[in-house]
């Protein structure tokens, strides 16, 4: 149905021509779902934006061909694609609430396709639009068709999208990075929703994704995609079990699934025994019935709604929960960002909520407790190179100068596996995993004893969020820290933490050891979330690894 | 990102080094600098390199048209024109640039203030900038500058209290998308007292769009005090400046004297010009990210 | 629509304080002349006698919050006080000579949009072409002339040297007959007249003023449309009516401009304050008989009454425009009144 062969396409930009797409080839057959995975910068929008023909200014195919039912979609007039597009192929994307016109409502957004594909007429337009919302299961449709987008929440942006994509009766279905941003729980839903649909059309899709877990759940071939190429395509099974190119192998390796542990996530060479981890029986932070209310427009809101727990000197503890669960307003409490409402907050025996936010800052704890952020990028000061950006707590909180200090910065970096030459250089720079590097640097300065780490690998790309996850676990290790890890992903929890708090409007549904919590969950939420998180088929390579690592 | 990674242990440019290279990279900003330096060289030498007394009147050289001796010709009282354009250089560019710099400290630290703090400082700022924006800027400066009295000092202040607005509404945007940044977050905890964080993590990273608007402004400061000259306020003559010799040759030119308003008024358009172009290059100077 | 109608009550709201606060700078302005403000609101003609009795009238004598309420009072009726030069009331003067600047104000304003538009929108959908080479040079020397030296340039080259403007001296030329007044607007006065022979000489004199304010605000309206429309362009929203296959014209126009307008909205108030204050430059440049030029001969004359009342109308003035273009955002941009965070 769509076979694309040596598609290759440029872009002007003022450094000269950027090969962004460097020779493809690709076949996909009536009712196939097509997977194609790889990490940023791979390539795999811009094909299938080449695919529309909806490339951004100074982008243009440069070879091959793309034809779909006899037509060569690199080749066809512009009059053409605009017939084809959204009749016949139409697309769904990332970030679902801008990618509709905000200023109009979404059923005249629908009628617009409707009526320029001649589905539909200025006397039927409204009833077939809202036909079409129904189709995507939206409730209330009726209603539903006067919303402005800004009234409906991502998941429901997501289907209208969706709806505009299905309103002519498409064949082929692009969906790049549909559910990114998305609770997961949502994730689920509007993947299930595209699946469920597709299928019963008998229409061919092509799922774009960075989340190999996610691909091979809802696909049935996968092409993994690097710098521009395809490395390796297969049935979806057959490419989890058994990866042929080295790339697709560290990339499956580096997917969190169930039953590999920290280590499996490397690549062979560098698995390296993990350092035993024991945590002690004293209490570190004691948390009892703290609660935090924001003044709001339309009353007051109960952001944290007086939970308890205990984390123990050495103990790692998972935060889970949806956005919006007060998990990143309970980690901005515990590292003294945010004066809570009431409630204690117990840091080795003494109360450390009642000291103001304000004035915490010369706490002589103040260098105990410390923070990795979520956006590496967002946490670095632009105009401070990684030296500045290490040196500034340990200028701040201690006196080591001059060379000593050089000193420090450097051991610092390279506990961190941060190249020294690159202290140097600007945030900018730097590369996503070195600026989350210079971050935990910063972090670790001062020897914290309790480090908050808040969702520190969201960013990233999975093969990173390998690397930063297992530094992590070395230097919880040789540093002794205990860490309270603030994630929605419960996957990756598993991988870190001992215990797992799991958090839901506010409160805490359940806690206690992860593997309890993972394996038998007492509470409906919990085994809410863990049905919804991606389930990539369990590999041979990693079963074999985890038994190594169980001897 | 990727090239970062390829040149491992390459040493970033100095600031110095940093400056040329915006300089070469883009002609525009070249020749704006350029520009700003002829303008520059005028304020500080003119005065001693012109060839004629600027005061210097001469009823039987009146409204000659430019000649070998008169390069811009004479005016209405036979003074040369090209020597007052000339000094009058100095005078213009002072009270733009002495404006700007108030209306740029002013609005800095108020909006720094509004930005971080917020509350009941941001909500009785916000009143009393929309209470300044309310007047027509121009008519504003006019209503200040005829209470105060008609001197350079009261179109400085004039100048300068109608672009307070700008300075301190942008620094309080860029302060407040910053407040709750990752970056200005750790360096709290860092250690940072609110003030550093504010002094030295988050006001620094606002000055690349304030450069843009201080470009902006000295054209719009100069434009403005050459405004209030021309209708007769602030400097008097016979004080050489660009707006009161546009204003003494607006009445010769419907009988066909053009140079006596045409040469101060070209170069007040120029050294406008000059301002507004400079801005982009000087936010790539203050910005880091230019550096490669 | 409750959030809505929240919205607009609030913005209503807002400019009370606004209101006051231009009152209360005005105020402060009329107390800040140096020396006793009763000798130069006199005017340089005065003898004691009158003197004392302008320091009456203004309540001088009084305490100063006393003085202020007395000052709000007048306001209240209308009174700005006494011009020197024309004897007349200042808000009596103001009022006959604000038709004039309006309609100059007004044309320069719909000139520029009618051009700054097209040719921001042209210069974002080729960008890079010469389009929008021709847009940025215009941009930038538009906000670099200074409208009085461009007024003067134009009355040299289309008078002087081309003969085809009449003579820069006011609204009509003295052969004609003002219009019979309903409007104030000369070009809808002789419409509605019916005598097309002045409406074709008040669009004559019109024609220099209007294009020299024209250039001036030209550009921040075509800078802003060209932002906002390539802003609209790149947004996801686009992408998405282009992967729909919806026809190029539907994207730009009935997506990316009217996503792009709205911003362009929000300018029009800064313009209105450029545009009101280039009009005082531009009027004295065409012997234009409006408010600007009255206060400009005010100045001269050292009647200070008459500058307030002129400080002080325009601010009302612009106050209203202000209010107008934000209700009339409020009316298209549908968000208004939600908090989106």
């Amino acid at each position: 149905m769509l076979n694309i062969r040596d598609f290759a396409v440029s872009f002007r930009t003022r450094r000269g021509e950027v090969q962004a797409v460097r020779g493809i080839s690709l076949d996909l057959s009536e009712g196939e779902t097509l997977g194609i995975v790889g990490e940023s910068g791979s390539g795999k929008s811009v094909t299938s934006y080449a695919l529309m023909r909806i490339l951004d200014a100074g982008g243009r195919i440069k070879a091959g061909s793309a034809v779909f039912d006899g037509r060569d979609l690199a080749q066809a007039a512009e009059r053409d694609m605009q017939a084809i597009r959204g009749r016949e192929i139409s697309m769904i994307f990332q970030n679902p609430r801008a990618a509709l016109n905000p200023i109009r409502k979404v059923g005249h957004q629908l009628e617009d396709v409707l009526r320029r594909h001649g589905r539909a007429t200025r006397a039927d337009a409204r009833a077939k639009a809202i036909e079409a919302l129904e189709a995507v299961r939206i409730r209330d449709a009726e209603a539903r068709y006067d919303a402005y987008p800004f009234e409906l929440s991502g998941g429901m942006c997501q289907r209208v999208v969706f709806a505009i994509a299905l309103a002519c009766g498409p064949r082929l279905l692009i969906a790049d990075e549909p559910t990114t941003g998305l609770d997961i729980t949502t994730q689920k839903a509007v993947m299930d929703l595209v699946r469920d649909l597709t299928r019963a059309r008998g229409m061919s899709s092509i799922l774009i994704t960075h989340d190999l877990g996610l691909a091979a759940e809802y696909c049935d071939r996968l092409a993994v995609m690097k710098d521009g190429q395809i490395v390796e395509t297969g049935p979806a099974a057959a490419l989890f079990a058994d990866p042929q190119h080295s790339y697709t192998r560290k990339l499956v390796d580096a997917t969190p699934r169930a039953g590999a542990g920290l280590r499996d996530l490397l690549p062979l060479e560098a698995r390296t025994p993990l350092a035993d981890h024991v945590p002690g029986d004293r209490a570190l932070v004691q948390v009892r019935d703290l609660v935090k209310t924001y003044p709001g427009k339309s009353g007051p809101v109960h952001a944290v709604k007086g939970i308890s727990f205990t984390i123990r000197e050495g103990q790692s503890v998972g935060l889970v929960g949806e956005s919006g669960c007060g998990k990143s307003t309970t980690s901005s409490m515990l590292v003294r960002l945010l004066d809570r409402t009431s409630g204690d907050i117990l840091f080795e025996g003494l109360d450390i909520a009642d000291i103001p936010a304000d004035r915490f800052v010369r706490d002589k704890r103040r260098s105990q407790i410390q923070m990795v952020f979520q956006d590496a990028t967002d946490s670095l000061n632009p105009r401070h190179s990684a030296r500045q950006t290490i040196a500034d707590p340990i200028l701040r909180m201690s006196d080591l100068r001059g060379t000593a200090l050089q000193t420090r910065i450097e051991e610092l970096a390279t506990l961190c596996g941060l190249p020294l030459p690159l202290l140097d250089r600007f945030p900018h720079q730097l590369s996503g995993g070195q600026k989350a590097r210079v971050g935990i640097a910063r972090a670790i300065a001062l020897d914290p004893k309790f480090l908050i780490l808040d969702e520190p690998t969201a960013a990233l790309d999975v093969s990173i969020q390998a690397v930063v996850l297992n530094l992590l676990a070395d230097l919880r290790a040789r540093l002794g820290m205990t860490y309270l890890f603030v994630s929605h992903d419960l996957n990756v929890v598993r991988l870190l933490c001992d215990h797992v708090i799991v958090m839901q409007g506010g409160e805490i549904v359940e806690q206690g050891p992860a593997a309890q919590v993972m394996d038998t969950p007492s509470h409906p939420y919990t085994r809410t979330l863990l049905a919804a998180a991606p389930k990539p088929p369990t590999t041979n390579t990693t079963t074999q690894a985890a038994k190594s690592a169980a001897e | 990102m990727t090239q970062a990674t390829d040149i491992p242990g390459r040493k970033p440019d100095g600031a110095w080094a940093h400056l040329l290279h915006v300089l070469r990279e883009n002609p525009v900003t070249m020749l704006s600098f350029g520009m700003f330096a002829f303008f520059l060289l005028q304020a500080f030498f003119g005065a001693l390199i012109v060839p004629h007394d600027p005061l210097a009147t001469n009823a039987a050289n009146a409204l000659q048209p430019p000649n070998w001796t008169h390069w811009f010709g004479t005016d209405s009282l036979g003074r040369d024109v090209f020597s007052r354009v000339v000094v009058a250089t100095r005078l213009d560019l002072t009270i733009s640039v002495l404006a700007v710099a108030i209306s740029f400290v002013i609005g800095s630290v108020l909006g720094a203030i509004a930005g971080y703090w917020g509350g009941w400082i941001d909500a009785v700022l916000n009143r009393v900038l929309d209470t300044i924006m309310a007047f027509p800027l121009f008519v504003l400066a006019m209503g200040i500058v005829a209470a105060l009295g008609n001197t350079v000092e009261n179109i400085i202040y004039a100048t300068a209290l109608i672009n307070i607005p700008f300075y301190a509404r942008l620094v309080r945007a860029e302060v407040n998308i910053r407040r709750e940044a990752g970056f200005a977050l750790a360096a709290r905890l860092s250690g940072n007292s609110h003030f550093r964080t504010l002094a030295f993590h988050i006001f620094p990273n606002a000055l690349p769009p304030m450069m843009v608007q201080v470009s902006l402004n000295m054209g719009w400061a100069i434009l403005n005090a050459a405004g209030l000259s021309f209708i007769g306020l602030g400097v008097r003559p016979p004080t050489p400046e660009w707006g009161i010799m546009v204003a003494e040759g607006a009445n010769y030119i419907i009988s066909g004297h053009w140079w006596v308003a045409l040469f101060p008024g070209l170069w007040l358009m120029l050294a406008v010009f000059t301002f507004n172009l400079m801005g982009d290059g000087l936010r790539d100077i203050v910005d880091p990210r230019r550096r490669t | 629509m409750a959030g809505r109608t929240r919205a607009i009550g609030m913005r209503l709201a807002q400019t009370v304080p606004v209101i006051i606060g231009v009152i209360v700078i005005s105020f402060i302005l009329t107390r800040a002349l140096p020396g006793d403000p009763a000798v130069y609101f006199a005017g340089a003609m005065a003898d004691a006698e009158s003197i004392q009795q302008v320091r009456e009238a203004l309540g001088l004598d009084k305490p100063l919050v006393t003085q202020f309420f007395l000052y709000v009072g007048d306001l209240a009726q209308g009174d700005l006080g006494r011009s020197i030069s024309t004897g007349q009331p200042v808000l009596t003067d103001l009022a006959a000579r604000l038709p004039a600047s309006l309609e100059l104000t007004l044309s320069a304003l719909v000139l520029s949009c009618l051009i700054a538009i097209p040719l921001g929108v042209l210069a974002a959908v080729r960008q890079g072409s010469w389009v929008d080479h021709l847009c940025r040079v215009l941009v930038t020397a538009g906000v670099s002339l200074p409208t009085f030296f461009t007024g003067i340039l134009l009355v040299y080259v289309f008078y002087y040297l081309l003969g085809w403007a009449p003579s820069p001296l006011g609204r009509l030329d003295f052969i004609y007959f003002e219009p019979p007044r309903v409007t104030g607007f000369y070009l809808v006065d002789s419409l509605i007249a019916g005598d097309l022979e002045t409406f074709a000489a008040t669009l004559r004199q019109l024609t220099l003023p209007t294009i020299t304010l024209a250039l001036f605000t030209l550009a921040p309206i075509a800078r802003m449309t060209r932002a906002a429309m390539l802003q609209a362009l790149s947004s996801d929203y686009i992408r998405t009516a282009r992967a729909a296959g919806l026809s190029r014209g539907k994207i730009l126009f009935g997506y990316g401009l009217r996503n792009a307008l709205l911003p362009v909205v929000t300018t029009l108030g800064m313009v209105f304050s450029f545009v009101l204050g280039a009009n005082v430059l531009v009027e004295k440049v065409f012997a234009w008989p409006g408010i600007g030029s009255y206060a400009v001969e005010a100045l001269v004359a050292s009647d200070y009454a008459a500058v307030q009342g002129f400080v002080l109308a325009m601010a009302f003035l612009f106050v209203t425009l202000n209010l107008i273009i934000d209700l009339s955002y409020a009316l298209i941009d549908p968000r208004i009144g939600f908090d989106t965070k």
